[in-house]
């Protein structure tokens, strides 16, 4: 490709990213910053000791607990396990020279909370952590994948990582969002018409007037189920808006290059006539607000609709696809979805753990509430979201309503702390995975968005928020 | 890193499509900070029950199946989390080879960083796979040849070349790529100047 040739966004970052090609044919590609957790860093830099390396670039790395920790008692992990794997990351940055937020910090949270919020994620850049929540970074223009924990190595030790190009593919929603749909509806939608294998191989670009009129907090939460769509990474054009949110965090660029910066960055959304091997267009006025039936992200489903019946599936392997999902959720085909009862909420997670999340919720259950047979927690993104949101007095809107009010981390998004569901519990959550197990073993997931979580557990129903007041 | 150069056995048929790394290695078994010593719990709770017993229909709790190096899949295998504990569990209990229609990006990559061959076949071809794995028909893979045999299936499979090497020589990447340093110091040096705040500490 010439350099003259029309060229999509991701197509700028890879090329200005790469290093070289190997003698093997393959690429190297430059990686600007590294994230790391505590649960697939270890084996890593075990593997850099084993064999006497040492970490090319420690600046470029930023370093949080997030998956293990406790939402309550923080000073004490009681887990054992979870506590060595925390003290393992926090002996392991020390040596390497890594910077380290630790349990204290209130700058603590779900690594892709606080990427963005510390102004770490910026336009252009080639972001990797070991987690494949990574995508959730695009939403700035940034080339944002998850790696496995030897590509965490390997990132450790060079500064770059074996790559190939991905496939292209744009998804472009136009038209302005109906009433009660927001960003997660959207991208429910989306992995609803694409399948979780949809994506595998590409990158997908968000486009279009309802894409770019979402919030930075809307994006994140767009590229963040990424991933759920079978793509590594996602990505939306940087614009005015992402430069507002970056300009003065912490890590952002200074006033001396800020200048500079945002030059650049203005010249990184795709080309008009570029080429990309998929286009998918959606007109908005076609969504209603999404929730998962199943135990696969594509398991979807307007509110308004009910639980597929398996004879329907258009081919056997679907068919048995549906009957296990079914099974597994204890649930019957051609129920209401606003029949289904619910035992808990959990609102949070790196799709929808951020202020803006918190802020819907409280102006939907403000002088409510919850219904007497659910269990509503909240954990915010980050230390920085959970004191945002008291400045503003929505941690006592919630409690007054019900809602337990917690410490930052990823919690039950995946259960690896003691925040669990238990065998055959229902929980309406804001997380991005039903998948069987994920919650808790048996555990029985609704995916969908804060504005729908909060309804719910005012009724302890799945519930449709048009019809809430 | 463990090479792979040809594979003969039974395989162990899974057909159930989008099998998700948490089904292969549920969250709990992620506390470890070793790679190894997570066979046990591969695939944990559709092989144990609440009590932690072996539930005796699972295709992996019965024999031969028990012993298979093979695995043959449903589509979209290994989609969801990045975790690479999914395949040190596989490798942990013995599966050097897993077969599907696709397997999600993140995944495919992680099982050569092990030594896990990960083939891609027609959904035909796998619906036969499937039943030779099913009537325990020998499968043979031989990687240098590409091609998979089993009863009187014999189907080619692609593979890139440069995976295909790394599997065969069991190459160490990272050391690859240390070859490279000069290559690397020039890139940064080079973005300095152009691109500054990119360089600011963080």
């Amino acid at each position: 490709m010439s350099n003259q040739s029309p060229k999509t966004l991701f197509d700028k970052i890879w090329s200005e990213h790469l290093v070289g090609q190997r003698e093997d044919g393959t690429n190297l590609l430059y990686i600007d910053r590294h994230l790391v957790h505590e649960v697939t860093s270890p084996q890593a830099f075990e593997g850099l000791k084993l064999s006497n390396r040492t970490v090319h670039r420690p600046e470029a790395t930023i370093a949080v607990a997030d998956h293990n920790v406790p939402t309550i008692n923080r000073q004490n992990i009681e887990d054992p396990q979870s506590k060595i794997q925390v003290e393992t990351l926090a002996k392991n940055t020390k040596e390497h020279g890594i910077q380290y937020f630790d349990l204290m910090d209130q700058r603590q949270g779900i690594v892709h909370i606080i990427g963005p919020e510390q102004g770490i994620t910026q336009p252009g850049m080639t972001i990797v952590c070991g987690d494949s929540h990574t995508s959730t970074h695009g939403a700035f223009g940034a080339l944002a994948f998850g790696i496995g924990t030897s590509e965490v190595e390997h990132v450790l030790a060079t500064q770059t990582i074996v790559q190939n190009p991905a496939k292209n593919m744009r998804i472009s929603v136009n038209g302005e969002l109906p009433f009660g749909v927001n960003s997660k509806d959207l991208i429910l939608y989306i992995i609803g018409k694409i399948g979780t294998a949809g994506g595998t191989g590409h990158v997908i670009e968000y486009a279009g007037s309802s894409i770019m009129g979402l919030s930075m907090e809307g994006r994140m939460t767009i590229c963040n189920m990424s991933i759920e769509a079978g793509a590594r990474a996602g990505l939306i054009s940087p614009d005015q808006t992402t430069f507002n949110y970056i300009k003065g965090r912490p890590y952002a660029p200074g006033t001396e290059h800020w200048d500079q910066a945002v030059e650049y960055w203005s010249s990184l959304p795709s080309d008009n006539d570029a080429n990309y091997d998929h286009e998918i267009v959606i007109d908005s006025s076609e969504i209603d607000p999404m929730v998962t039936w199943g135990t696969s992200p594509e398991d979807v489903v307007s509110v308004k609709g009910t639980v597929p019946n398996p004879s329907s599936a258009k081919t056997e392997n679907k068919k048995k696809s549906i009957e296990r999902s079914l099974e597994y959720m204890g649930l019957k085909p051609g129920t209401k979805i606003t029949d289904i009862k619910l035992d808990k909420i959990f609102i949070g997670s790196c799709t929808n753990g951020r202020i803006e999340d918190l802020r819907k919720v409280a102006s939907i259950v403000k002088d409510k509430k919850i219904a007497s047979h659910v269990q509503a927690m909240i954990v915010p993104g980050s230390g920085l979201v959970k004191k945002q949101a008291e400045e503003e007095g929505i941690d006592i809107i919630l409690k007054d309503a019900g809602f337990e009010w917690r410490e930052a981390g990823c919690s039950m998004c995946l259960g690896m702390n003691p925040d669990q569901l238990k065998p055959g519990e229902r929980c309406a959550s804001t997380s991005n995975r039903n998948f069987e197990g994920r919650q808790g073993r048996g555990g029985r997931t609704h995916l969908m968005s804060p504005e729908l979580a909060a309804a719910s557990a005012i009724t302890g129903n799945i519930s449709d928020i048009r019809d809430f007041t | 890193m463990d090479k792979f150069h040809s594979l003969k056995g039974i395989a162990a048929p899974l057909p159930i499509v989008n099998i998700d790394t948490d089904m292969i290695i549920p969250k709990q078994f992620l506390k470890t900070i070793k790679r190894t010593g997570l066979g046990v719990s591969l695939f944990y709770e559709m092989r144990y029950d609440n009590d932690g017993n072996l539930i005796k229909d699972f295709v992996l709790n019965t024999s031969p199946f028990d012993q298979s190096k093979i695995l043959v899949a449903g589509d979209n295998f290994g989609c969801g989390s990045s975790r690479e504990h999914a395949p040190w569990s596989l490798k942990d209990f013995g599966i050097r080879v897993v077969i599907s229609t696709s397997f999600a990006d993140i995944f495919y990559n992680n099982c050569f960083q092990n030594g896990i061959l990960p083939i891609v076949v027609s959904p035909e071809n796998l619906d036969q796979l499937m039943t030779a794995a099913k009537n325990q028909i020998e499968f043979n893979i031989d990687l240098p040849e590409q091609i998979i045999k089993a009863g009187n299936h014999s189907i080619n499979f692609e593979i890139e070349e440069f995976r295909k090497e790394r599997l065969l020589q069991g190459l160490d990447d990272i050391g690859i790529t240390l070859g490279y340093q000069d290559k690397i110091n020039a890139y940064e040096e080079d973005k300095k100047n152009k691109k500054p705040w990119l360089f600011k500490d963080t």
